[in-house]
């Protein structure tokens, strides 16, 4: 949930990076990381295995500017995408203000991009929310590999309710930043439209 | 969804001077304020060494993995923790089921009088938070969300 801080002028959003395991949502953190000056970004912490496999989260604070004098912070996390954490994704989940879906492109991981997808949209109603209203983007990722489903199918299968799409390559970082920007901008017009 | 959380100046002040007083009185080396979702609130001592974003949003990641535990042996919430390391201990309670109260502290203190000097912070904290609360739905203060423009979030990304 927001924070808004009218002592300390501030405005603290949660973004979830969601998807199936090894869809690149750590890469994306990693990419923002490392593109984003030390001014506006604080530590990235992951919370990982022994194989840099997301145990818990990943946490990566982000400061975007001023809004009319108040600061705007993001908190970014990331989810373990293997399907027995799940008990560990629905504590992310809560408090969130935005979701970004992590669709890994290949063509075998499809059933695994549902299964997740379907996952997402289940822990989220059990915490009070609704997909279809939360800000929400999808980021179709690993565009590079020649294995990768055809746009039209992935689309079709992952995104029947037209939200804001993205194809990316978050190892090279094509598209990751317009994923962060498009969900951080739906999130505060979200937050203008409730009040 | 309710709406955001919100803390109002004069509110934070109150709550900054509670937790002054505590780091005071449980000779604790830093207090820390945390919101149930990892949103740093307050703080009090000596927090200049301390990433206190970090600190922030992995104490409220252990408080909600123990509420998970909590669940599932039907308890309710565990409302203290306490880690004991080799000179830095830390206290954690949840404050009117709203926010996350951490002390840390050392040889200079003891976990008795952290706990004795925590309820009654946390007391007073729980009741400010209920004030910020009645204020926020009454909407008696004048909110910056209907002071935003479109252009003013557009702006915000114009690289």
């Amino acid at each position: 949930m927001s924070f808004i801080n009218y002592s300390s002028r501030e405005i603290n959003c949660k973004l979830v990076y969601y998807g199936p395991g090894l869809c690149g949502k750590t890469t994306n953190l990693q990419y923002i990381y490392a593109k984003t000056s030390p001014d506006a970004k604080g530590k990235m912490i992951s919370l990982a295995t022994e194989t840099e496999r997301t145990l818990f989260f990943d946490f990566l604070p982000l400061s975007l500017g001023e809004i009319r004098g108040f600061k705007t912070r993001f908190h970014l996390y990331t989810v373990p995408g293997q399907v027995f954490y799940d008990a560990s994704r629905k504590l992310i989940l809560k408090g969130v203000d935005g979701v970004v879906f992590v669709a890994d492109s290949q063509i075998e991981r499809m059933e695994a991009n549902i299964e997740s997808l379907d996952n997402l949209r289940l822990n989220l109603t059990e915490q009070g929310y609704d997909l279809d209203k939360l800000p929400y983007v999808i980021q179709y990722n690993k565009r590079d590999l020649p294995n990768a489903a055809p746009l039209d199918q992935l689309r079709n299968v992952l995104n029947p309710t037209k939200v804001q799409e993205f194809e990316a390559c978050a190892t090279s970082g094509v598209g990751v930043f317009d994923t962060l920007k498009a969900v951080a901008k739906s999130v505060l017009t979200e937050l203008k439209r409730g009040s | 969804m309710s709406g955001p959380d919100v803390m109002f100046h004069e509110e934070q002040q109150q709550i900054s001077m509670v937790c002054a007083r505590l780091q005071r009185d449980a000779n604790a080396k830093a207090v820390l304020l945390i919101g149930r979702d990892g949103q740093p609130i307050a703080e009090a001592g000596d927090v200049d060494e301390l990433d206190v974003t970090s600190l922030s949003s992995l104490t409220a990641g252990n408080v909600a993995a123990t509420g998970g535990i909590s669940k599932i042996l039907r308890e309710k919430d565990f409302t203290s923790q306490f880690h004991e390391g080799e000179k830095t201990h830390v206290h954690i309670t949840l404050v009117g089921g709203r926010a996350i109260l951490v002390v840390l502290f050392d040889e200079r203190s003891s976990l008795g009088l952290v706990r004795l000097r925590v309820k009654k912070s946390s007391d007073e904290m729980a009741r400010l938070f209920e004030q910020v609360a009645k204020k926020a739905a009454a909407k008696s203060q004048p909110s910056i969300l209907t002071e935003i423009t479109d252009s003013d979030i557009d702006n915000l990304f114009n690289d």
